[in-house]
């Protein structure tokens, strides 16, 4: 390695501390307290390692590729426009709506890094330069998973909004996995025959072509509720697809921060799958499909439902010691995060010692409904994790569960039902229970829920929002 | 396979080491903003953007650099005030006066 100038070394060292502020940042993330510290320092570094890349450019001779006004326009236009529009949509996002905008961010994210590589070989093919095997391997995989993960994340992004052209329902495309299968082949044939020593413009944007659509194709067979491990696994490509853009640039930080966020997209997506008791592989090839053949054998059939009224669950609650609450997404389709703090309020007034017992996969994304019930200006000491509360429920003499149903069924601890083996919140253990429920009906894995038929069970049936405010007139009213 | 290629490998594969366990102490109630803030982290493909954007050369070149320090912006941008926006309301006791939409910090 060639020895660098002065600015180069001190630009290096300033990526370098970039790299280490991430780190450090994402270790304090540990715990909610030094968190927002961490994500700051993460933020310190970012701006360090731009602004040492932008005094890198100011300072460098023109002869070894100094920027001329045109190239400064569009650096300045680009940081204006695009910082502009992410500070505004960030300032302005609904809470409920976190999981599509980070799955905007990871889309525009994507598309930098493939950007970045196409814009590398327009260079190399304007000059006629057959870039090294590594350069090029690099090249190739930059573009090919910052186009999938670009428009699998707009796909995604555009399923949890709702959008028309791309419904939240598994969307299959007559053929699907054949034309996915196709768009694969030609990427790899593709890739192995410029790695192969040729410099081909038609081919790298034939390869760019077949990526894009990739990432559409993959994207749309995948249900909402399996959102979670979809966001996860995109969030871990941009990674790498950001690693490899370093890789194309010869910069360390880009590999670095790269690594880091592939790491982590890889743990939250294995955590989110094992979570909801699916492999990756079985919710990517898509669709409802797999693992929900069989209605459980030996099911609640015949048991009886018991329904309790508004005033007998706000009793229960009232002179209850300890109530753990159990929110499912359906607290947040409801919009009753508040109604539930405001019962818990109610409740705490009266010494009820409450807690929330969140099941890794409640929310749209990895720790979604935390964030939720953050905003409803619960303290966080009170969200507890599954493992932590499960073996409190025994001493629970009431647990409430709110908008959650296949993650509290017991029939996940025995072999042979759609959600065996899935980790659950040990509900059942509690003294009484109560579920605040429309109906009867069925939750993602389409099987009955023997917790409802548990003679300890008592079935409020309302609509989350209602039944909570309704409960807290009732208790206020004791 | 030269010096710098064999170098580079190295700390990939170091820092994938070092991500695995640094995230996996995070807990579960700081999965999104987690999620969110090493999403606002690769943004650092910025850097790489403005390298490129700065360069110049042909038209087409100029308009895919200006796209790419765009979406890097987006990305940083968004990304750390949002993961701002969520941490802040993570407290361990109820703000004294409940503000549903508290003001976040850029």
């Amino acid at each position: 390695m060639p020895d660098l100038t002065l600015l180069e070394t001190l630009v290096r060292i300033a990526w370098l501390a970039g790299a280490v502020a991430f780190v450090l940042g994402l270790i304090q993330m540990n715990s909610p307290a030094t968190a927002r510290n961490g994500n700051l320092l993460s933020a310190g570094g970012m701006a360090v390692a731009i602004v040492a890349t932008i005094v890198f450019l100011l300072f460098r001779p023109t002869e070894t590729g100094g920027v001329n006004v045109i190239g400064w326009v569009i650096i300045a236009a680009g940081i204006a426009l695009g910082g502009g529009l992410g500070l505004y949509t960030a300032r302005t996002v609904k809470m409920t709506a976190m999981p599509q905008l980070v799955s905007l961010f990871n889309a525009v994210g994507g598309g930098a890094a493939a950007l970045i590589a196409i814009d590398d070989y327009l260079g190399l093919n304007a000059t006629s330069t057959l870039p090294s095997l590594q350069v090029s391997v690099a090249t190739v995989l930059d573009i090919v998973i910052g186009s999938i993960t670009f428009t699998g994340s707009l796909i995604a992004s555009g399923k949890l909004m709702g959008l028309k052209i791309t419904p939240s329902k598994p969307v299959m495309i007559p053929g699907g996995q054949l034309v996915t299968g196709a768009l694969a082949l030609i990427v790899v044939v593709g890739a192995v025959y410029l790695w192969a020593g040729n410099l081909s413009l038609p081919v790298m944007l034939l390869i760019l072509a077949a990526a894009l659509v990739f990432g559409v194709t993959m994207t749309l067979p995948i249900g909402g509720a399996d959102m979670p491990v979809v966001i996860s696994l995109l969030n871990s490509f941009t990674g790498t697809a950001v690693a490899m853009a370093g890789f194309v640039l010869d910069n360390v930080v880009l590999i670095i921060a790269g690594a880091l966020v592939g790491a982590s997209g890889a743990i939250l997506t294995r955590l989110m799958a094992s979570a909801m008791n699916r492999s990756v592989i079985n919710i990517m090839v898509g669709g409802f499909g797999g693992g929900e053949g069989t209605v459980a054998a030996g099911g609640p059939e015949g048991g009886t439902v018991r329904s309790i009224g508004i005033d007998d669950a706000a009793i229960q609650l009232a002179y209850a010691q300890n109530v753990i609450i159990v929110p499912g997404y359906g607290l947040a389709v409801a919009q009753a995060q508040h109604a539930v703090r405001e019962l818990a309020d109610q409740l705490e007034a009266r010494g009820v010692n409450v807690n929330y017992a969140i099941h890794p996969v409640a929310g749209r994304m990895p720790g979604h409904m935390n964030v939720l019930l953050a905003e409803a200006n619960v303290p966080y000491p009170q969200l507890r994790e599954m493992e932590d509360i499960n073996p409190e429920f025994e001493r629970a003499d009431v647990a409430l569960v709110v908008g959650a149903n296949d993650v509290t069924n017991p029939a996940a601890r025995r072999a042979g039902t759609p959600v065996s083996g899935m980790p659950i919140l040990d509900v059942d253990h509690a003294k009484s229970i109560i579920v605040v429920k429309r109906s009867m009906g069925r939750g993602y894995a389409g099987i009955d829920n023997e917790l409802y038929v548990n003679p300890k069970t008592g079935m409020l049936f309302a609509d989350a929002k209602q039944g909570l405010a309704d409960l807290v007139a009732a208790v206020k009213a004791l | 396979m030269n010096a710098q290629l064999i170098h580079e490998l190295t700390v990939l594969a170091l820092a994938v080491f070092v991500g695995f366990e640094v995230i996996s102490k995070v807990p579960t109630m700081l999965h999104t903003p987690l999620m969110s803030g090493t999403n606002a982290i690769h943004g650092i493909v910025i850097v790489g953007a403005i390298l490129v954007a700065g360069v110049g050369g042909s038209g087409i070149a100029t308009i895919l650099g200006l796209i790419a320090v765009a979406f890097g912006a987006i990305n940083v941008v968004g990304g750390f005030v949002v993961t701002d926006r969520m941490l802040q309301m993570f407290r361990r006791k109820p703000a004294a006066t409940p503000a549903p939409e508290s003001k976040p910090q850029a």
